[in-house]
């Protein structure tokens, strides 16, 4: 019921997009849409496509058809930099952290994009810059007490435990107050404790700032729980799209999981 | 009264990150500034202004230039000389062009000609990573050499070749020349060096500096959260080049007065600064002042002890310094890659438990 007025008009959709490596299909005419406020999924077995469809969204491969459209404009060929400019942050499979930086650190360069003084002003420091930075450090620090992070504030990242990682990665990609929140297989590799408090987070970040959110998952369990609707895709095809319970009494999408042969 | 940080606390985020957040550190500093500023100039002569103070403020000026680039933007460049040659030919023009002009702008400028070379030569740096940029700003070195050699308008077709630097002042005293006071040159260059580290600071530890470690870190990152890489990379490649002509200004108009370009900027210059940037810390500023004093200082303090007391030949003193600072930097680089300032900051880390390390 309240999912009605949380979910607005479209905020990304994509169409009929295929993207190829030499001779390798990865994408074969996909078209889906995202609307504002909701959690979408994408699920399939490995080597669907999912990451390479996340790919093309925040600009990082550029497929041979097809268009993206984001907040109702088609989408020229963009540079990764330039779509996280207009709002899209995400996370990756591999975590791709600043090793070398604090959690501090990490989190206060997701916040680049909305940092405005120039090299002149930063030599100074005093002033504007010290401001601005303060003005940041506060609303990084928000979301350091969000996700519970306090303790590993000072502490490089690379020293962290592969699931502090992967919530950190997620502070990062909050901290651009992203309109499209992309997460690639937020919960890979955790326990059930730790896939509890991340699907906790999406949930709040959903609700509490309102982040359109899709994201990758293989735990079918999860993915159902916590999305709005879910496209499916195998072998680079869409196989279906709908709400979870459309998607799971769907045959397709049984077949393709259970492996069942088509030729019966 | 003990070296630590409990009971020093921070109640609001600005004291959380201002330079140096432990007070003893803070006031170590000014201490030392005002040591340096107020009581130095007294008792400075020439032996300590030609052979330690003032190298040790020209190649500190260049290691935080170098590590700018390489240690907080993970650039690695070997045209550190090259870069130092421009800032030394432009200083050498605008001193002649302008001969009223006082000799702090003289240098300031000087540096951002060296930055607008630099941006130049950084482009190819969004193409070709690691090694391979470092061989491309190896032949940067040596194209500019080359440049400054071959075109007599850079050294105004002086038949010797060489540029000399004429007596340029500032508040009516001479700062180059061989008529300048060992206090006047010192001062000089310690003003410069300390307004410029204290920028270098500002800037690594705000947005652009962010955006520098982040490149370092990991580039293709970088982009996906909205940093344009080709303006990070130009951008440490500009300011990095300004710091490093301020050097080769400074080193040719202060400190030799008279230079000769594959003399005094060689490729030796270029592995001179990366070396003090390797042993001193890699993204430290801190870093780049203890490589700086270390390869300045040891050469000195070695040659010394060989020849002054042993009574050493000064050909063996040579050589065995040269294979002493060889097994130094293979050292660090295999033992503590952080360098200098990491060993400091574990000393400190210690420091701070003592005496209850638990
Ligand atoms: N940069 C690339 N170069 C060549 N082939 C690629 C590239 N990226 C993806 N592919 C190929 O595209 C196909 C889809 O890969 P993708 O990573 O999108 O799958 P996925 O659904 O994310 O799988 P997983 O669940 O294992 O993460 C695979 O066959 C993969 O080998
Ligand atoms: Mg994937």
């Amino acid at each position: 019921m309240d999912q009605d007025n949380r979910i607005g008009d479209t905020l990304l959709e994509v169409k009929n997009i295929s993207l190829s490596f030499g001779g390798v299909k990865a994408l074969t005419d996909i078209s889906f849409d995202i609307k504002e406020g909701e959690i979408r999924a994408i699920i399939g077995p490995n080597g669907a496509g999912k990451s390479s469809m996340l790919n093309v969204i925040n600009g990082f491969y550029h497929p041979q058809e097809g268009e993206v459209w984001f907040r109702g404009k088609k989408r020229e060929s963009m540079k990764p930099y330039q779509v996280a400019r207009q709002g899209v942050a995400r996370t990756f499979q591999n975590i791709a952290l600043f090793k070398g930086m604090s959690t501090l650190d990490n989190l206060m360069t997701g916040c680049i994009t909305h940092m405005k003084t120039n090299i002149f002003l930063q030599a100074i420091w005093k002033g504007p810059a010290e401001r601005e930075e303060l003005e940041f450090r506060e609303r990084v620090e928000h979301i350091i007490d969000f996700l519970g992070i306090q303790a590993i504030r000072k502490t490089p990242v690379g020293r962290l435990p592969y699931g502090m990682q992967k919530r950190v990665e997620l502070g990062r990609a909050l901290a651009a107050q992203p309109k499209l929140l992309l997460l690639d297989e937020p919960m890979a590799g955790m326990n059930l404790e730790e896939k509890e408090d991340m699907s906790r987070f999406i949930l709040d970040v959903n609700d509490e700032f309102g982040t359109t959110i899709t994201l990758i998952e293989h735990d079918i369990g999860v993915v159902m729980d916590l999305s709005d609707r879910i496209v499916v895709l195998d072998y680079g095809c869409k196989l279906a799209d709908g709400t979870p319970d459309v998607v799971r009494n769907d045959q397709a999408v049984i077949d393709a999981y259970l492996g069942v042969s088509h030729d019966d | 009264m003990f070296y630590r940080e409990s009971g020093d606390f921070k109640t609001n985020y600005a004291d959380d990150q201002q330079s140096f957040p432990i007070k003893l550190d803070r006031y170590a500093v000014w201490v030392l500034l005002a040591f340096a500023f107020f009581v130095v100039p007294f008792f400075i002569n020439d032996y300590w202004e030609k052979s330690v103070l003032v190298p040790f403020l020209v190649w500190s000026m260049a290691a935080l230039g170098l590590n700018i680039l390489t240690g907080y933007c993970g650039q690695v460049s070997l045209g550190t000389g090259g870069f130092m040659a421009v800032g030394a030919y432009s200083c050498y023009k605008l001193m002649i062009a302008f001969p009223g002009l006082n000799i702090f702008f003289v240098v300031i400028l000087a540096g951002i000609i060296t930055a607008i070379v630099g941006i130049a030569f950084g482009l190819p740096s969004l193409r070709i990573k690691g090694f391979y940029l470092a061989v491309a700003t190896l032949a940067s070195q040596f194209f500019l050499i080359w440049m400054f050699n071959k075109i007599p308008w850079f050294y105004n077709y002086s038949s010797s070749g060489m540029i000399t630097a004429p007596e340029r002042t500032m508040f009516g005293i001479a700062i180059s020349g061989p008529s300048a006071p060992s206090w006047a040159t010192y001062l000089f260059c310690l003003t410069l060096v300390t307004i410029f580290a204290f920028i270098a600071r500002n800037l690594t530890r705000g947005r652009i500096g962010r955006a520098w470690k982040s490149i370092h870190d990991m580039d293709i990152a970088a982009e996906i959260i909205g940093i344009p890489p080709l303006q990070a990379k130009l951008s440490a490649f500009a300011v990095s080049s300004f710091y490093i002509g301020m050097s080769g200004a400074m080193l040719f108009g202060v400190y030799l007065g008279s230079a000769e370009p594959g003399e005094a900027f060689g490729i030796d210059k270029s592995f001179l600064v990366l070396f003090m940037v390797i042993i001193g810390g890699l993204g430290s500023i801190l870093g780049s002042f203890l490589g700086a004093a270390f390869l300045i200082l040891v050469p000195v303090l070695m040659k010394n002890i060989m020849v002054g007391a042993f009574g050493w030949p000064a050909d063996l003193a040579a050589h065995l310094e040269l294979l002493f600072i060889g097994a130094l930097i293979m050292f660090f680089l295999v033992v503590e890659p952080h360098g200098l300032a990491q060993l400091w900051r574990m000393t400190k880390e210690k420091l701070r438990l003592w005496p209850f390390p638990h």
